[in-house]
């Protein structure tokens, strides 16, 4: 029972940073219907740029105090990567607005090469030790169960943001206008949106959303990569389609839902197979579920709106 | 000594018509990140070469002076095989080399189709010598008996008795965590848990929690540093107080780096190979060394000058430099070298073949005795 607990506390901790990953590629989508294949790449932007600010404050502030030093260094990194989606979009993709939808999604593989060569060349090859602000020391164990303050911050702190972009999309002008926008773009410019502010707003919401998924994946793990935003990027599309792509809702579903179970599957795989499955299906395990909610759900858990679009 | 020396090399030089020069090649990186390994490599094939020289050999009713000839291989595949041309096609009798495995494995293929033999002193990965050439010998322990090595230690010098076996599922990480699995089997003590992640993964937190259930007090990690810190971290994260044991891809600064305030004393690691003070005649090599290049042993040479006289010995008793002649003695070469006793098994691996285990204190990894 400790055992399933703790899965469930880990699941979810990493399922919350899929859930905020999943929000970006599901935004664009649902306006764009376009899959942003770079949005992992500035979540590694993020992180690295706060590491870099990180290390500046420190060397030139080193009585601001940890969470200062922190949130210092997370806001320069949500400005920076803010700038960089709006720049993506700018460059990147407004011109391809009316290509056909092949076009876009292949300068977006080409814009996430193009962020990790950056990376690469500014940062090098080398892995690099995120600096431990908030602490990673489990505090008394509740019911067997550890959890450490970094971890309990990336919940709070994922829940917060999730439930403010939720209010944001339904309860203010700009959220009535971006679902305005999603729903025909030419209706809504027609009505007086200014639909190419709207998609700009959409981009750099989303990236700020990864520049925090970002330097909280950093702040856990204590490492920052210029290759680290892949697997986060696949594993949040794959929880954005499994949640429905498009639907605010099915990302956070889709990833809370994937953090649990890629970490349940690899703790009891090997006994619900009888021995012949075993961890090294971790990421099997997750994709078999993602291959049986298409198969009776092919819009996702919760996409119904999408199936027109597609 | 220095003046008795240089009366050595001219009266060598004098006499050096009567001669034949013989040719071994060295081939390392001699530029670059890791070119002081390579260069120390480079110095105890040479000097190897001179105490051959100093001594006077006589092989097949010639006296012979042997050459080495160095060559710079950036530690890099594609140059290695380069390199390995040119060495071969200089007319080289026998190669001390490569350094890296990334270089040895390419270049094996060529030093196999010149026939020309070739010892490694520091390429670990057992894919070398999976190979089957006829000319490939290492004096090194490979991943595989560092593997077994791991076990010893795990068993009886840290008292284990609950391991827990995780791996990244490289070739590097299986093999290691593979070999330390067949060993422990055979100790009597098979791992408690055996679990799977890849070289990419950042979070391990889904197998760390099934392997505390088992109750490990001690984890063994094949992979590199760059996954097996954040692994250690996540292990303090989860409350397991297990050891922790890495292979040699966890024996470096850079874990102690990334790892950060998870390090303790609990923290063990493998490399292949004995340090020094421990080798039979190290200290005596060190001095040696020291005085003939001004610079003190880095890593390996000691391994180097292995190599090399094991190529002299075997055309000693072949009684020709003819790589063809001399390579069956090569496979039978038994003599107590700097490092150890050298003698190679069928598939050209060190008999021996010494493991050291490394523990983590103030700072830095310290060699367990």
């Amino acid at each position: 029972m400790e055992t399933l607990l703790q899965q469930t506390v880990n699941g979810l901790v990493v399922g919350s940073v899929y859930a905020l990953v999943a929000l970006g590629y599901t935004m664009v989508y649902g306006i764009l219907g376009l899959i942003n294949f770079a949005h992992g790449d500035i979540l590694m932007i993020g992180a690295l740029v706060a590491l870099e600010a990180i290390r500046l404050l420190q060397l030139h502030a080193p009585d601001l105090g940890l969470i200062p030093t922190l949130l210092a260094g997370l806001s320069i990194s949500v400005v920076v990567c803010m700038i960089l989606g709006y720049t993506i979009e700018r460059t990147a993709y407004r011109r391809l607005r009316n290509a056909p939808r092949l076009a876009p999604l292949i300068t977006a593989i080409g814009v996430s090469f193009l962020l990790q060569t950056i990376a690469m060349i500014i940062w090098g090859r080398n892995y690099h030790t995120f600096p431990q602000l908030v602490s990673t020391t489990p505090i008394e164990p509740i019911a067997g169960v550890f959890i450490t303050p970094v971890q309990i911050v990336i919940l709070v702190v994922s829940a917060v943001l999730m439930v403010a972009l939720v209010l944001l999309v339904n309860r203010t002008r700009l959220g009535r206008a971006m679902r305005a926008t999603a729903e025909n773009h030419k209706v809504a410019s027609l009505m007086g949106v200014d639909t190419n502010k709207i998609i700009a707003a959409t981009f750099i919401i989303g990236s700020a959303l990864a520049a925090v998924a970002g330097v909280m994946f950093s702040s856990n793990y204590g490492i920052a990569h210029y290759a680290m935003g892949f697997m986060p990027g696949l594993k949040a599309f794959t929880a954005a389609v499994l949640g429905g792509i498009g639907n605010l809702g099915g990302a956070m579903l889709g990833g809370l839902l994937l953090g649990l179970v890629e970490s349940i599957g690899a703790g009891y795989i090997e006994d619900l197979s009888f021995g012949f499955l075993n961890s090294s299906y971790q990421d099997i395990f997750a994709f078999i579920i993602l291959g049986i909610v298409l198969i009776f759900r092919p819009t996702g858990l919760l996409g119904e709106r999408v199936a027109d679009r597609a | 000594m220095k003046l008795a020396l240089a009366g050595v090399l001219v009266a060598g030089s004098s006499v050096s018509l009567a001669q034949t020069v013989v040719k071994i090649g060295f081939a390392g990186p001699l530029t670059g990140p890791i070119a002081h390994v390579g260069k120390d490599e480079q110095y105890g094939a040479q000097l190897a070469l001179d105490d051959a020289n100093a001594k006077g050999v006589t092989i097949g009713g010639q006296k012979i002076r042997f050459e080495l000839q160095a060559e710079d291989d950036q530690a890099d595949p594609r140059t290695a095989t380069t390199v390995a041309q040119r060495l071969a096609d200089a007319g080289v009798k026998g190669v001390v080399g490569h350094v890296t495995s990334g270089a040895s494995i390419p270049a094996s293929r060529i030093y196999e189709q010149s026939g020309i033999p070739a010892i490694t002193p520091s390429s670990t990965s057992p894919k070398l010598t999976q190979q089957k050439f006829r000319t490939t010998y290492r004096v090194i322990a490979n991943d595989l008996q560092q593997g077994a090595a791991m076990a010893r230690f795990a068993t009886e010098v840290l008292k284990a008795k609950r391991i827990a076996v995780i791996d990244d599922r490289t070739a590097y990480g299986q093999g290691l965590a593979d070999a330390l699995v067949d060993s422990l089997k055979k100790l009597g003590t098979p791992p408690v848990g055996r679990e799977f992640t890849t070289d990419k993964a950042t979070d391990f937190a889904a197998i760390l929690t099934k392997l505390k259930a088992a109750q490990p007090d001690a984890v063994f990690y094949g992979g590199m540093d760059a996954q097996g810190a954040p692994l250690l971290k996540q292990m303090k994260q989860l409350g397991i107080g297990a050891k922790y044991l890495g292979g040699d891809g966890a024996c470096t600064a850079e874990m102690i780096k990334i790892a950060g305030a998870a390090m303790s004393s609990d923290v063990y690691c493998t490399q292949a190979g004995i340090p020094m003070d421990k080798m039979p005649g190290g200290k005596e090599f060190n001095e040696r060394f020291k005085k003939r290049f001004g610079v003190s042993v880095q890593l390996y040479a000691p391994y180097s000058y292995d190599a090399a006289t094991a190529l002299i010995e075997a055309m000693k008793a072949a009684g020709s430099t003819d790589p063809a002649k001399y390579l069956p003695q090569l496979q039978k070469v038994s003599f107590k070298g700097v490092t150890g006793n050298i003698a190679f098994d069928a598939s050209g691996d060190s008999r021996e073949g010494g493991v050291t285990l490394y523990q983590f204190n103030a700072g830095k990894w310290e060699a367990r005795p």
